[in-house]
């Protein structure tokens, strides 16, 4: 008999003897608490803060504050019409941008460049350090960028260069491990059979990494929507009275407008500012929940 | 951990259990009569050596393929046997750093020569794999992705999807879940399916890495029969580690083993011994090939 079996048998003695597992002892029961805490913290945290934002902000979820525009002279009717058309239209015009030219780089980078070559390394490294790089360092960019070009501040277009190179990196990043993770042998099994590199990248890797890439670009996008740093930075405006219609309007965004009614003391301004918390909430987790369905709608296994 | 129990049992060298002789024995169905070289080669391979970077991998490999012949790979791990299989539709050009030397004939048609294109080569030389590797696509969509990509000229898909079903002795058991999912199907069938999609793009040559190596002995031995029925068609090159296969199914086996480097230690592979699988089962030409045949090593 061997010392595997020997043990086991002696295990399984002793569990029916004492009617204890060896998984119940003191040792593996605190370990197993601190995991437990570990996770309430977290929870906890979130679910406070959900409670006290819904808390002071559901009194005021009212038609007024999706119709209204801001208002200085009637709290009750401040509105955040602006703020949330303005940041539909950044997200929308992020991801025109980022999602072509995200998964377009990360295809290159993924499936046809030589990693090898000294050059296509920097561009790798630069990737995985643009995404983590601080968000207001976009928006100086981003400012930048638009000076040059001599366009003014707070337009619908600097929100969305700012938005779009802060998203890029983690498109891209999301992108080139969903590619990745569809297994080598299904490429091969495509070359093999005469198809072209092209011909296997668009019918075959591609398609099977659509979730990976849904996903990833998503999370993205509502990463970008909840940002007010690289905004604040082009200069995109607390108060704007009108509806921004084209790329070149001034425009608001909703975590903007939350930013500047923080500092208001009044009551009433505190209550909406919660209630734009909680739109913009429902926006990110409205994201969340399309990317998830997404993941698992299309998810498959090899 | 103390002493794990020797489970594995060495054999001894020699043949006092039969065992060579059993192996002679399983390749009486595949027998057929067949000159000592193959008198029209579809391919050759002519002093062929492989590197990946320094590291020597394959050397000076001189094999002749014959038409609708088996021709068996076989040989320890690591002495180059997929090496060589690979280099034979240049899917090797996948392998960073991977150089060859020598040539590779097909029809007399040097594939490495300059101005080749790789694609052609490999829609006239498919290849099936160790693992079944169907697409994430539907029975159907598998069949045709071949003839779609290849721009071949097709009356109507159908009818392709049909005949290489049937090729690989598949159809009975799919055509009426035509279009459903791939994965749906069990490894043999998968496998069954990656060898009809081989030859829905009508090629000359399949090669095959261990094809039968992730499939149970029931499923085994359908590939093998089909093998044998593909065998009229087509030229099949295999790649097995499994000798009962090799002398089941093949009319001609290379033997291959690894030489390690006087300096380096590394492997390279050579080969060792070539001929009709009768004689190099029952009657073999060098030392190694017996000790290898016999389990006195590898």
């Amino acid at each position: 008999m061997s010392a595997a079996t020997v043990a086991a048998r002696e295990t399984t003695a002793h569990t029916i003897a004492t009617g204890k597992s060896r998984d119940r002892t003191p040792g593996s029961l605190i370990f197993l608490i601190a995991l437990w805490l570990s996770l309430f913290f977290g929870i906890a945290v979130l679910t406070v803060l959900l409670v006290d934002t819904a808390i002071k902000g559901l009194p005021r979820m009212d038609g007024n504050l999706l119709t209204e525009y801001d208002s200085t002279l009637f709290p009750e009717k401040h509105g955040f019409r602006a703020g949330i058309l303005g940041s539909i239209w950044l997200m929308l015009g992020t991801a025109l941008f980022t999602v072509p030219l995200g998964i377009a780089a990360a295809t290159y980078l993924e499936e046809f460049a030589d990693n090898k070559k000294w050059y296509n390394r920097i561009i790798e490294i630069n990737i995985q350090n643009l995404a983590a790089v601080p968000a207001i360092v976009y928006g100086i960019l981003a400012l930048g960028v638009m000076g040059l070009f001599g366009l003014a501040d707070g337009l619908v277009i600097g929100g969305i260069l700012a938005l779009s190179l802060l998203t890029l990196p983690i498109i891209i990043i999301t992108t080139r491990e969903a590619l990745r993770a569809v297994p080598s042998e299904i490429r091969q099994g495509s070359l093999a059979l005469g198809a072209t590199v092209w011909q296997t990248t668009w019918r075959n890797s591609l398609p099977s990494a659509v979730p990976g890439i849904a996903t990833g670009t998503i999370l993205g996008l509502s990463r970008a929507i909840g940002e007010a740093a690289p905004l604040v930075m082009v200069g995109i405006f607390v108060s704007v009275r009108f509806d921004p219609a084209s790329l070149t309007d001034m425009a608001s965004a909703l975590p903007i407008q939350i930013y500047g009614l923080a500092s208001n003391s009044q009551e009433a301004y505190q209550q909406a500012a919660n209630a734009a918390i909680i739109v913009l909430l429902l926006m990110v987790l409205g994201l969340n929940a399309l990317a998830i369905f997404i993941r698992n709608k299309f998810q498959r296994s090899w | 951990m103390p002493n794990p129990p020797a489970t594995v049992t060495i054999r001894k060298g020699g043949d006092d259990d039969g065992h060579v002789g059993s192996l002679a024995q399983v390749h009486q169905e595949a027998e057929r009569e067949l000159p000592d070289l193959p008198p029209n080669p579809v391919m050759e391979a002519i002093d062929l050596n492989v590197f990946y970077g320094d590291f020597h991998a394959v050397h000076d490999v001189k094999l002749s393929f014959g038409k609708n012949e088996i021709t068996a790979l076989i040989g320890p791990s690591g002495c180059g046997k997929s090496t060589v299989l690979r280099c034979l539709n240049r899917m090797n050009d996948l392998v960073a750093g991977a150089r060859v030397e020598g040539q590779v004939t097909y029809h007399g048609q040097d594939i490495y020569a300059r101005g080749v294109d790789p694609i052609m080569v490999r829609t006239h030389i498919g290849m099936v794999f160790q693992k079944p590797n169907p697409f994430p696509k539907s029975i159907y969509d598998n069949i045709a992705y071949g003839p779609r990509v290849t721009g071949m000229k097709v009356d109507k898909m159908d009818d392709v999807v049909e005949e290489a079903l049937r090729g690989a002795a598949l159809w009975d058991e799919v055509k009426d879940k035509l279009k459903q999912s791939a994965y749906g199907l069990s490894g043999g069938q998968q496998q069954r399916l990656c060898i009809a999609r081989t030859i829905a793009t009508k090629p000359d040559v399949i090669l095959m890495d261990e094809p039968c190596s992730a499939l149970d002995p029931i499923a085994t031995s359908r590939i093998e029969d089909l093998m044998l029925e593909l065998r009229e068609q087509y030229t099949i090159i295999i790649v097995t580690h499994n000798m009962q296969q090799a002398a089941r199914v093949s009319d001609r086996t290379a033997f291959f083993t690894a030489k390690p480097d006087e300096t380096t230690g590394n492997r390279t592979g050579l080969l060792v011994e070539y001929n009709l699988t009768n004689k190099l089962f029952s009657n073999p030409n060098d030392k190694r090939t017996e000790d290898y045949i016999s389990g006195r090593f590898g």
